[in-house]
């Protein structure tokens, strides 16, 4: 992971306050019911859990950017490390294992054993297409969007499925040249 | 087949250990997605009263599980039959598990017997939050009356649970106060009993 990790490992700083996972838990989970509640067909769930997840994605990056003690990454793969290791943890309190990369490291997964999202949670027979936790595929394509990656995520692997893993797959899918929305100062 | 042989996060999911609650996310964590919360259902109302509904239900189906959570786990299954008991327990334990301390004040209606007052200087679900001005008495605390409206009506003290802002003197924010209305049979019940 080279230089983007400092000694005082912004994760464990005291400065980020946190809070009990079980509200934040059960919140999840009073919001998926609401999503199937409110919607008939489960890809449109999932499809729901995603925007939800991009729109805080967007929002999460600038946080992340200022709380993470960390410097700019000069590849994917270190991209990938820094949201398995220290982004997953700064904010979900778990870590993620970087695995599976194609040949032409555009693409990896993210091995998640531990997941707050879904203590508690079963899946019953009606919601076998659900993607429970997929609000977090939303984050990370909004979060990377931010920084100027487009990004293509998605779960593979699903526990509340019968796998033994979470396993969500990340596919970079271009670098979007830096735009300046504004003009400088004539 | 149930269990039989099976690695635990392949277990049952009620053959699970319960744990201890003390695992923590981070705040901005639950921050951005309770935003997440509001907004959806702003978008799925036309006004206030509808969106504070579908708030307080959402918080309601978090309160009916945060109690049968806390008997397993703090009580042995010992359930509360008193007005003041289960109030102390909406007080001091619901709100030490969800928001890591006490509540600030716990306090008896003065015009109604059967109103009680739960205020926090700051809720956490209103920490970051500020009600546009177009949105009259909105405050997403409704969501917090929803958890302690769940956990009364499933201990079987029936209540109209509401949250409002009331200034305080020499503060720029106002704290809010879960106002607690007990059902006519509760307060029946509990003057029967003596």
């Amino acid at each position: 992971m080279r230089a983007s990790l400092r000694p005082s490992d912004p994760a464990v700083s005291p400065a980020i306050e946190r809070v009990n996972a079980e509200l934040f838990t059960l919140t999840y989970g009073a919001i998926v019911r609401q999503l199937l509640t409110d919607y008939e067909e489960i890809e449109e769930v999932n499809k729901q859990l995603d925007t939800m997840g991009y729109n805080i994605g967007a929002r999460l990056i600038d946080d992340f950017l200022a709380k993470a003690n960390i410097t700019k990454c000069t590849d994917f793969r270190e991209t990938a490390d820094v949201i398995a290791k220290v982004g997953f943890k700064m904010f979900l309190n778990v870590t993620a294992t970087v695995a599976n990369w194609s040949a032409d490291s555009m693409e990896c997964s993210l091995i998640l054993e531990d997941n707050p999202l879904v203590d508690f949670v079963e899946l019953p027979e009606t919601c076998q297409g659900l993607s429970y936790c997929n609000i977090l595929c939303g984050v990370l394509r909004g979060a990377l969007e931010m920084v100027s990656m487009r990004t293509e995520v998605k779960f593979v692997k699903d526990m509340l499925r019968g796998d033994d893993v979470f396993e969500i797959r990340m596919k970079l899918l271009e670098q979007m040249p830096e735009e300046y929305p504004y003009k400088n100062d004539e | 087949m149930i269990g039989v042989g099976r690695a635990k996060q392949n277990l049952n999911v009620v053959d699970r250990p319960l744990g201890k609650g003390k695992a923590e996310v981070s705040l901005s964590a639950f921050a951005f997605l309770f935003s997440e919360l509001v907004q959806y259902n702003q978008g799925k109302v036309e006004n206030i009263s509808d969106l504070e509904h579908r708030l307080e239900e959402a918080g309601y189906a978090v309160g009916i599980r945060m109690l049968e959570l806390l008997c397993h786990r703090e009580k042995a299954n010992r359930r509360e039959t008193r007005v003041l008991g289960i109030l102390s327990f909406v007080h001091s334990t619901v709100w030490k598990s969800l928001f890591g301390k006490v509540a600030d004040s716990l306090e008896k209606g003065t015009e109604h017997e059967d109103e009680y007052m739960i205020s926090e200087k700051e809720l956490i679900v209103n920490r970051f939050v500020s009600v546009p001005q177009g949105m009259g008495g909105f405050n997403c605390g409704t969501f917090v009356a929803g958890i302690v409206k769940g956990v009364l009506d499933g201990a079987g003290f029936p209540a109209r649970v509401t949250a409002h802002f009331v200034a305080v003197e020499g503060q720029a924010r106002p704290r809010t106060t879960i106002l607690i209305k007990f059902a006519e049979e509760v307060v029946q019940r509990d003057a029967r009993l003596g």
